[in-house]
Order: C-alpha cells, then structure tokens, then sequence
C-alpha cells in the first residue's frame, strides 16, 4: 500500500520535472530562435530535412483524403439533392479540420520521429555535449534551427494537403460524379471564408507544428542516450504528438468556431 | 602555479558518491594522467572540469578561473580554450572530416575561407589523416575517428586537451599512432594533457604524472616510476592487472556457504 | 558547413509551392477576393427580427450580389436590430425607397438580406438609412398565427 503510494508520488514528481525541463528547454529554444536569421544557411537545410522530404507524403495523403471526401460527400448529398454543395463540404472540411490536423499528424508520424531519432542519436553519440565543449551552444545551434523550419514548414504542409485535397475532391466530384463544376467552385468561394475558415486553419497548423517539432525535439534531447533509449523517445514522440494535435485541435475549433 | 586546481571535490549521483574529497593539481606542459577502475568517474571528473556537471562540494579552478563560478558567456570563453576529445570521437556525422575540424573556426572565428581551408589541412596534417578530409565520419574507422577528433580539439590552439579513454577500444597499429600522437602534440604545441584511462602500459609511456583514482578518493599519485614501486598492494594490483587482490574478485555478497544453505532452508 | 545548392533549390521550391497552395486557398476556394472592395459604402437598416442573419450574410438584388452584411446591433431604443449593410460601389445607384427584406436561401438554408429598387430619384449614399423593412419569418411565429387564425374561423 506504502509502496504505491510511493511509487504514484514519484510518477507524479516525474511528470513534474519533465514538464518543467520541456517548458525550460523551450524557453532556451526560442532564446536561440533569433540568432537563425543571421545564418540562414542552417535554416534552409532544416527546412529541407524536416519540410521537403514531407512534401511527397502530404501531398499523396491529401489527393486521397480528397477524393474520399468527394465520394463520400456526394453519397450523403445526393440523398438531400444538394451535390452542388459538394465543394463547399470538401474546401470546409480540408481548410477548418483535415488539412491541419491529419497533415500535422502524418508531420509528427514522417519529419517528428526523424527529428527525435536524430537528436538522440547526436545526443547518445555525444555530439551535442562535443559541441558544449567546444563552446557552441546545442540548443542555439543543432535545436533552433530545426525547431524554426518545423514552425515554417507546418503551415505549408498544411496549405498543400488542402490545396490537393480539394483538388482531388473536384477530380472525383467532376470527373467521376458528374458534378457541375461551376457549381462546385463557386459554391465553395461562397461559403468559405477567408478569414474564418483558411485563416483559421492556418492558426491550427501553426499551432500543432510548434507543439509537434517541440515534443520531437525535446524528446530527442532528454532521451536516454542508449539505442534502446532513443527507440522509446521516438515512439513517445508519435504518440504524444498525436495526443496533442487532436487535444489541441478540440480546444482551437471550440474557441474559433464554437461561436458560429 | 599549476594551471587546474581541484579542490575537495565532492560530487554524488543520486545517492551515489562519486567523488568525496579529490584534490588534483594538473600542472602546464605536462601530460597528468588520471587512472583508475572502470566506474571510478574519471570521465565524470573531465566533465566536471569542462563545467558541464556542478560539484557538490568543492572547487575548480581552471587558469585561476573558478569554472563554477563564472557566468554562461566566461564559461564559453573558457571552453574556447580546451579542447576535448570523446571516448567516440564525437564528430558531427552529418557532415565530412573538413567540416568538422573546420566547425570550431567556422563557429568561432570570421576567418574567410580560404585561411579556415589552410588552417584545417595543417591540423589534418598533424594527425596524418590530410587524404581523409572529404570522407564521412561514418567511413572512418575507430582509430582515425579519434585522430579527426583530436585534429578538432586543436583548431583553436588551446591550452589543454582532455582525452577521455582515447585507447578504449583500439588496435596495436591505432594505438601506438594515438599514443604517440598524444606525446608529439603536448610538446609540439605546447599544451598541457589530461588523459582519463584504465590502459596502463599505454598511459605510463607517455604520463609524467598519474593520479590513480577508486572509490571517490585519490589513492596514489607520482610518476609512473613511483607508482610500480609503490608499497600499497592496490596499487600494483592494479598497475598489473591482477584478478584478485585488495579489489576482490567476487562482487560484495553474503558467504557462499550462507547463501547456499539459506536455499536449503527455504525448499 | 558546404551547403547543397539542389539543397536550396528545393527548399525554394518547396516554400514557394507552399504560398502557392495558400493563395489558391484565398483566390480560389475562400471569399478573399471580395475583401478586395471592402471600400464600400455603408448603410443601416432597423429591423424588428432578424431571425438567423449573421456578419458577413450576402446582400442581393434581384439575386446578385450585391453587398454584405458588415454589422448587427441592438437599437436601446426600440429594442430593434440595427444591421449595417456594407454595399459595393459598383452598385450606387440604388433609391432611397429601396425596401430591405430577410429571406432564407432554400428551406433550411442560410439567411440573407434581398432588396427591392424603389422608384426615387434619389439614390443612397454612406450613412444613409433604408426604412423600409420587412423582418425574417420565424417559422414558430408564422404556425402560431396560423392556428390561431384558423381557430378564430371555426368559431
């Protein structure tokens, strides 16, 4: 009985620190955020390794998110007669829930567990305390950079899986359906609103990429040094990541759409 | 004056002592050799003086610098002028040799290419590994990993090196080459050498002293003359490598005979 | 650091890519573009219920487009709603007698405001008020009229 009481303090003073270190690593983090202007150099490498390579799986995952959207929606519509309204479900759909969240998903699932295994592997093979030695700050110069091109590349990621998404919407809606696609696009300009919807969506994906390259990174850097260290941190990246996005993603819609 | 001064250092890991009342002078232009059983913390004491671990009790003082006294930028400063070299090398493997004897002068300096590409190729030079510089740290065998390493070290011309088990691990050949290159850069650049190992043929060639370590204390310290004559029987058991002796062979256990009959009992 | 130069060009590539599908999102798919005229002129209108009409609900004439709806207030006076409806410049030519009325687009649709021209010569300008108005039917108060007309005539 003591020792589960024990035992559950401890659990909970662990959660404690942890949290603390993550919050303290961050604010080390954006610390070094400015100093990245200055060499750009290290944020576009970033940008390739965390954003480009992100690129094929987005925009795959998007065409079909699309197009099953567009199957599945006109399904629905066509019982109501209102298939016009096709594009107007599909840009909805992408723009406000999809296109974020399941972009920010596949992010943390292809760029997070990357980063992760990457900053663990310098961590365990002793590369980021090489470089305190030789006086370079790891947080300021290995972190921040990939931390900076996470925040940058999300929102992007996020535009492009809509973009196709709706996209491939249109393909299934017009080609195979035989919607108007007059209809389809104008109906959607009409009930898509700018600031409402795709700005709004663009908040969320900027929101999950910092969260996601946060969990990834810091996760990387308080690993265990050891394979089998760096192994669990990467899998707790993932699911953390996934926690977060879909926690965060009811909060955000709550307090942008909850007023209608 | 010597150019490290540790202090009583006390330092505990969890309840762990690691370190209760160490005092270690390291003196300028001198290779100090601190040996001793593997965990005895000898790499925990490089870390402690690099200032990325805090003492418990006790102080460093680094060039008449207390490390643990001085704020994140003096520390930095300091930093500049060691250089370390890990068990592993530690070279950044996203990157080729060049990049990585050049990261310190690139991170450091404004030095313009051209003068970073002749000051990296005389450093690689040093250690004979010039033909290696467009190779990928994970081309690079264990031995030649340590030479690039050590190249890095002292692109800053510091004013020490520590080496952190640099023979763990090696072949005859690489061996003798680091144990050799260890002796030929202390003189040749006049720095002054900290070699953590447990390696003891190879570290008495080059020590001028040795400080051997166990158990949180300083048992003996002198030129490796002294020690293999010395009286104390950890001692040379250790500087010979015997299996038994004041260090037992067998873990901290009850008697067998006990432990044998307790089982007896409770079948 | 040696620095790939197909490295930055598909990060180039990327970025840019990345706007692009953000743009598409504004000009394409969203009401960005209407934004563009936001400069139109504003005029108010008092209506007794406005039933589901929101900022931002269209404005028609005749079933184009003509403006939206830029602001809904409560009148401390009258207790009645004040809508600001922000019109496009393109249409000034619309009367001082033009009547404001709130139908609903469909059955179950969203809810926008049509206007009907008037026959004055004069036309509206910023600031002006449209005082005739009708309100939204709520469908509750339209069934209770009902019955209790119908409940009257059996009388």
């Amino acid at each position: 009985m003591i020792e589960t009481i024990r035992s559950l303090g401890r659990w909970g003073l662990g959660t404690f620190e942890r949290l603390g270190r993550g919050h303290l690593f961050l604010f080390r983090t954006l610390a070094g955020v400015p100093e990245i202007f200055l060499r750009l150099s290290l944020l576009v490498h970033q940008l390739f390794s965390v954003g480009v390579l992100s690129v094929f799986l987005i925009l795959i995952s998007g065409l079909f998110v699309g197009m099953v959207l567009g199957l599945q929606g006109y399904n629905t519509l066509v019982d109501f007669g209102a298939e016009e309204s096709l594009g107007v479900l599909v840009s909805l759909s992408l723009v406000r829930e999809l296109g974020p969240v399941v972009s920010a998903l596949l992010f943390a699932g292809r760029a997070g567990s990357a980063l992760t295994a990457e900053i663990g592997l310098m961590k365990s093979t002793e590369q980021l305390s090489g470089m305190e030695m030789m006086a370079v700050d790891p947080i300021h110069r290995v972190i921040a950079p990939r931390f900076l091109a996470g925040l940058i590349s999300m929102p992007l990621l996020a535009a492009l899986f809509s973009a196709v998404g709706i996209f491939g919407g249109f393909l299934v809606g017009h080609g195979l359906l035989g919607v108007d696609d007059g209809a389809f696009w104008s109906q959607m300009q009409v009930k898509t609103d700018w600031y409402d919807d795709v700005l709004n969506g663009v908040i969320k994906s900027i929101v999950f990429g910092f969260v996601v390259t946060w969990i990834a990174l810091f996760e990387g850097y308080d690993a265990t040094p050891t394979s089998e260290g760096v192994g669990r941190a990467t899998t707790r990246t993932v699911v953390h990541s996934a926690f977060a996005i879909l926690g965060l993603d009811f909060v955000l819609t709550a307090l942008m759409f909850g007023e209608g | 004056m010597p150019l490290i001064k540790i202090r009583d250092l006390h330092f505990y890991r969890g309840d762990r002592a690691i370190f209760e009342g160490v005092n270690i002078d390291i003196y300028r232009g001198k290779i100090t050799a601190i040996m001793g059983p593997s965990g005895t913390g000898k790499t925990t004491l490089l870390r402690l003086i690099g200032g990325q671990l805090r003492p418990d009790r006790g102080t460093i003082e680094v060039d008449g610098q207390d490390v643990h006294k001085l704020s994140r930028s003096e520390l930095y400063e300091l930093r500049k002028r060691m250089g370390m070299l890990f068990q592993s090398g530690a070279l950044l493997t996203d990157i080729p040799v060049f990049d990585n004897v050049a990261f310190p002068l690139r991170e450091h300096t404004d030095l313009p290419e051209s003068m970073i590409h002749d000051l990296v190729l005389m450093k690689l030079q040093a250690v004979g590994l010039r033909g290696a510089r467009d190779l990928m740290p994970s081309e690079l065998s264990g031995g030649m990993a340590r030479r690039v390493a050590l190249a890095r070290a002292v692109t800053l011309d510091p004013m020490m090196v520590m080496y952190d088990e640099p023979f763990t691990g090696q072949d005859p050949i690489s061996m003798g080459t680091l144990v050799n290159l260890i002796h030929k850069m202390n003189d040749a650049m006049d720095l002054t050498s900290i070699v953590v190992s447990h390696d003891v043929t190879e570290t008495a060639e080059i020590a001028d002293v040795i400080y051997l370590l166990s158990e949180g204390k300083v048992i003996e310290k002198g030129s490796p003359v002294q020690l293999k004559r010395s009286s104390s029987q950890w001692v040379q058991q250790f500087m010979q490598g015997l299996p038994d002796g004041p260090v037992p062979f067998h873990y901290s256990n009850v008697s067998l005979a006990d432990d044998l009959f307790a089982q007896e009992e409770s079948a | 650091m040696m620095q790939n130069k197909s490295t930055e060009i598909t990060v180039g590539m990327f970025v840019a890519a990345g706007i692009v599908a953000l743009f598409m999102l504004a000009m394409k798919v969203s009401n960005f573009s209407e934004f563009n005229d936001d400069s139109g002129y504003q005029v108010t209108a008092e209506f007794e219920n406005i039933g589901g009409l929101k900022v931002r609900s269209p404005v028609t004439m005749a079933g184009v487009r003509v403006g939206r709806v830029s602001d809904i207030s409560l009148s401390s006076d009258t207790y009645n709603a004040v809508v600001t409806l922000s019109l496009y410049n393109n249409f000034d030519v619309i009367p001082t007698d033009t009547a404001a009325s709130i139908y609903t687009a469909g059955l179950l649709g969203e809810q926008y405001i049509g206007l009907e021209a008037g026959a004055e010569e004069e036309f509206l300008q910023n600031g002006d008020v449209i005082d005739l108005t009708q309100p939204a039917l709520v469908l509750e108060q339209v069934i209770g009229q009902f019955l209790f007309s119908k409940a009257e005539g059996d009388e």
